[in-house]
């Protein structure tokens, strides 16, 4: 079985057992944060309820279904053996940049922005594969390095190609938001990893010089939401429409709100897209200022439970893959409050675990998975050079 | 394993410096959050507010216009419109077609419907047609279930039942103009009219009164969800006039046909109870929208319909003037009752020659007789003595040269002219001709027929000052606002024994057989009539003419001929009732003016008027109680009723 002699003796468990059963695994199972999930989760069934003036449909049975659909995958996905992943982690990247060439080309012949890519079976969104691949990837790119690897600069340019080529894919689709959760993300990845803080610091005035170089890349209506998030009211009914509702409805909720289903901005049609990326303005008008935090508190709650896995993971491999994901989520959140509270500028990010749609909540489903694997098997050790190929 | 844990060592340290990081971030949403929902939380609220909630305004009912027995004389009639709601229906071409089996459609009618179908959104009704006929309004309702998105709904529309009778003192209301926009939110209404002219003008904003409003919520394409409360806004007041609306009908009838103007007044306290003006216009033709057909001919017509003669036509007083001068006279003394004239048909000053209406001359004249038979050569020698100063400080007492504040808009004041005003208007100095021509009620001097009628009462009320007046209240619900607040009966300062003097002669006008207007008399003895005729010459009568022989005004173009004039009051022993008549280019004031005035004097008179409406002001300071006991402010005229 051993392919790589070293790797097998390195493998340890801590009870000595050679691997644990699917029922230890359950038991293993934090189902504390998953009840705050389901906490979660719950609050955007509510809140899509209410978003229909009342109705489960056509959102909240849905998402309901969607939901149950992600929770299986999710305690699927928990009980794999995180040297699985290790194993498959480039393939999995291989196969999300096949499906975003893809994607790319398709977008070539259709108009706009194309995302989507259907496999006869299902229709996938390869930005969202990526996500979780590029996570994967990079978490198994630096679980091989040590700490001297990774002072050397040559040593980053393949990651930095494994983030940039993603990235660069989404952004010419285009997908502003996407391609930042997923730089982003992956600077959580290298942070964490251990890259010198010096060089994020380098990049990040590099990155501002390029600025106005990237400007002529973004497309009229990205440039346009730019420049409309910079001064909103330049455009009431037009661009800046979005943000001065949201911002309205926002203010007017108050401290308390003004109680559910009561939303007049929501359920008047001021506000758009209200089912999705400004679901988070309906809960703050409806619920209040109280409501809005006490979403914030279960993200929290969730962030604390990502950050808690990933310290208490025993192997470099889980506890990156734990980062890269609370990373992930927490840019869901961020960006999307930050955006419907007019702090940045509108960018398509759904709020996680609340906004209608099907997409983000596999991927996010998909995340939490691997979170809650990686605390499963917290205690599985992995030796530098293993690459998986040992185990199953 | 050593290596690995300080691997670890450096995660948790990084992973702790990105919750760190996570953490701000959070703080900085929740920070942000903070300022939108506490800090400007009252600002977005109002917002919020601003977004959905809509007012509404609702227009208020127009104040209704009565005559002095409370008959209206401008209404509000209900007006039928016919709506159309796109999306109520299956397809609107369907249901126009279905329509127009009811009432025929024209083509541009229709495209013009379905064009506001298209611009507005489908829930907002689309006017089809206005001002539908009853017969039309029944036949749609009973077609309703072939009519989905047919809608009917009742408007108010001005209505003015005796139509050009009023016209000149109602005025008529109208769209707003754009200057004419306050910070009345009514104005701003579409569809909503304001007075325009006459009294719909000048009490406007009594008649308006005040909008209500209702608050609906709105979404965000403006449909209407639901009503959140409502203010009903108050309804305009209803302005009562001194008007007769009988007497207006008798004047207004009697003079129909010609261009001339009467002037009824109550010479005791100034109620004006007829003021018509002929020809006349529509006054409900302004409140749908004229035709530019329409205005032209009102515009271009030579008798000028769309002014009120009786306030702002001008015109020479001619004889009429000579009871002003007469009484300046008597009063500085330059003539006594019996101061004697001799009138050979002409007088000579210097090189210029006046002459007398009667050729051959009346021989010898008192101010009586003179006055009676009209000489003009006594009054332009009585002229010549007390100049024109005199002349002209007693015109203004009798209320001539300047407006009287009568409550209708563009009151014009007429000249009374003076040295002074001639030098400063034309540049040259006063000549005695024109003194002389004055004596007669010629020359510069212009009067209106609200002023010759005010004259004449203050000389048939015994010199007291009386100012006309259209409207003593306006009664809106709940109070009782005095709009116009009597004086203290003011004298002018004439001897009773000038004005007995004065008054006689104008009776011997009437009465006796020499008078000027005597084919005119009142026959009734108890209710004869007093006046004065007056005759103005439009254009000169040049040297050649006049040998020639005098030209019957039937000869002459219409615009060439005389003025007609003929003031007067009964009845002659009490008077009550001043009038003043003009009819331009009507020929002789004793044939033209005399007889309408002798006809509406008799009208006046058989009508019975009483004073409802000046008992009412005197009340409104007092209580009701006091108001019935004291004497003084019951009416006086009840005796003679």
């Amino acid at each position: 079985m051993a392919a790589d002699p070293r790797g097998v003796t390195m493998v340890r468990y801590r009870f000595g057992e050679p691997s644990l059963t699917v029922w230890q695994k359950i038991w293993h199972i934090n189902w504390l944060f998953v009840l705050v999930l389901c906490a979660t989760a719950g609050v955007g069934f509510g809140m899509l309820y209410s978003a229909a003036s009342g109705s489960l449909d056509p959102w909240a049975s849905r998402q309901m279904v969607r939901f149950a659909m992600g929770f299986a995958i999710m305690l699927v996905i928990a009980l794999i053996d995180v040297r699985i992943w290790l194993r498959y982690a480039y393939l999995i990247y291989g196969f999300g940049m096949v499906l975003l060439i893809a994607v790319e080309l398709s977008g070539t012949i259709g108009m706009g922005a194309q995302r989507w890519i259907d496999l006869g079976v299902v229709t996938v969104q390869p930005s969202e594969v990526m996500k979780i691949a590029l996570v994967l990837a990079l978490a198994r790119y630096f679980h091989g390095a040590s700490l001297d690897d990774v002072k050397s600069p040559v040593y980053l340019i393949i990651p930095l190609f494994l983030v940039a080529m993603p990235a660069a894919l989404v952004l010419r689709q285009p997908d502003l938001g996407t391609a930042l959760m997923l730089v982003l993300g992956s600077g959580a990845i290298f942070f964490a990893a251990g890259v010198r803080i010096w060089k994020f610091a380098v990049l990040i005035v590099l990155g501002l010089g390029s600025l106005p170089v990237g400007w002529q890349f973004l497309r009229e209506y990205q440039k346009q939401r730019v420049l409309t998030f910079l001064n909103p009211e330049n455009d009431p009914l037009g661009s800046g429409y979005h943000i001065i509702q949201s911002k309205i409805a926002l203010g007017s909720g108050g401290v308390f709100g003004k109680g559910f289903m009561q939303g007049t901005q929501s359920h008047l049609s001021f506000l758009p897209e209200m089912q999705t990326d400004f679901i988070f303005t309906m809960l703050a008008e409806e619920m209040g200022m109280v409501g809005a935090l006490g979403l914030m508190g279960l993200y929290t709650l969730i962030l604390i439970y990502g950050i808690y896995f990933s310290v208490g993971c025993r192997n470099q491999f889980g506890r990156l893959i734990a980062i890269g994901v609370t990373m992930t989520f927490f840019l869901y959140v961020f960006i999307n409050i930050a955006m419907v509270t007019g702090l940045i500028p509108v960018v398509g990010v759904p709020l996680p675990l609340i906004s209608y749609g099907g997409t983000a909540m596999l991927t996010l489903m998909i995340g939490f998975g691997l979170l809650i694997g990686v605390h499963v098997h917290r205690d599985v050790m992995i030796g530098r050079r293993a690459s998986g190929s040992d185990i199953v | 394993m050593h290596r690995d844990s300080d691997r670890h060592k450096l995660f948790n340290r990084r992973t702790a410096m990105l919750a760190g990081g996570q953490l701000m971030l959070l703080g900085a949403l929740t920070g942000r959050l903070y300022y939108l929902q506490v800090v400007e939380s009252d600002k977005y609220a109002t917002l919020a507010d601003e977004n959905r909630i809509n007012f509404r305004l609702l227009p208020p009912p127009r104040g209704r216009i009565t005559d002095r027995n409370g008959l209206p004389i401008a209404d509000n009639q209900q007006n039928y419109r016919l709506l159309l709601i796109s999306e109520n229906t299956l397809s609107v071409e369907g249901t126009l077609r279905a329509l127009e089996r009811i009432i025929p459609l024209g083509e541009s009618e229709k495209r013009r419907i379905i064009r506001d179908v298209k611009r507005n959104k489908s829930f907002v009704p689309v006017t089809v047609r206005e001002n539908l006929e009853w017969p039309e309004v029944s036949q749609i309702e009973v077609n309703t279930p072939d009519l989905p998105g047919v809608l009917i709904d009742v408007g108010e529309s001005r209505d003015y039942p005796y139509g050009e009778e009023f016209a000149h003192v109602l005025g008529y209301v109208a769209a707003v103009s754009h200057d004419e926009t306050t910070d009345d939110p009514l104005l701003d209404l579409p569809g909503f009219r304001i007075g325009k002219a006459g009294i719909e003008k000048v009490h406007d904003l009594a008649l308006r009164g005040s909008g209500g409003n209702s608050q609906v919520e709105v979404n965000a394409f403006g449909r209407v969800i639901r009503e959140l409360s409502r203010q009903e806004g108050l309804p305009g007041a209803e302005v009562q006039l001194t008007l007769d609306a009988g007497l207006q009908h008798f004047a207004a009838t009697r003079i129909a046909g010609e261009s001339a103007t009467v002037v009824v007044m109550d010479v005791r306290n100034g109620e004006v109870l007829a003021l018509t003006s002929s020809p006349s216009f529509d006054p409900n033709l302004f409140n749908q929208g004229l035709s530019t057909a329409e205005w032209n001919d009102l515009v271009n017509n030579p008798r000028s319909p769309l002014i009120n003669k009786s306030i702002q036509g001008q015109y020479a007083p001619g004889s009429t003037f000579k009871m002003v001068v007469a009484l300046a006279a008597l009063e500085r003394g330059v003539i006594t009752p019996d101061t004697q004239f001799f009138c050979n048909g002409k007088m000579t000053l210097g090189d210029a020659e006046f002459h007398c209406w009667k050729k051959s001359g009346h021989g010898i004249m008192d101010c009586l007789n003179a006055i009676t038979q009209s000489c003009d050569v006594y009054f332009y020698q009585v002229a010549l003595r007390i100049g024109i100063e005199r002349i002209a400080a007693m015109a203004k007492r009798m209320g001539l040269g300047e407006p009287l504040g009568i409550d209708l808009p563009g009151e014009r004041g007429g000249l009374i002219p003076t040295p002074e005003w001639k030098k400063s208007a034309i540049g040259s100095s006063w000549q005695k001709g024109e003194t002389v021509i004055l004596g007669i009620g010629q020359g510069y001097i212009l009067t209106t027929p609200l002023q010759l009628a005010t004259m004449t009462a203050r000389l048939a009320n015994g010199g007291v000052v009386v100012k006309p007046h259209l409207t003593p209240q306006v009664v809106e619900p709940g109070s009782v606002e005095a709009q116009f607040t009597p004086q203290p009966a003011e004298s002018i300062g004439l001897s009773p024994a000038h004005l007995t003097l004065v008054r006689k002669a104008m009776s011997q006008v009437v009465n006796d057989p020499y008078g000027t207007a005597f084919r005119a008399r009142i026959i009734k003895e108890d209710e004869a009539m007093g006046g004065k005729t007056g005759t103005v010459q439009v254009r000169r009568i040049s040297k050649a003419e006049r040998e020639q022989g005098v030209r019957k005004n039937e000869d002459m173009e219409w615009e060439e001929r005389d003025h007609a004039l003929f003031v007067g009051y009964a009845p002659v022993d009490n008077p009550r009732f001043s009038v003043a008549v003009v009819v331009e280019h009507g020929g002789s004031g004793s044939s033209a003016a005399a007889p309408i005035a002798r006809d509406v004097l008799q009208e006046v008179q058989r009508l019975d008027i009483t004073m409802p409406t000046s008992s009412a002001i005197g009340a409104s300071d007092a209580s009701s109680e006091n108001a019935l006991d004291d004497n003084g402010g019951r009416p006086p005229g009840r005796n003679h009723g």
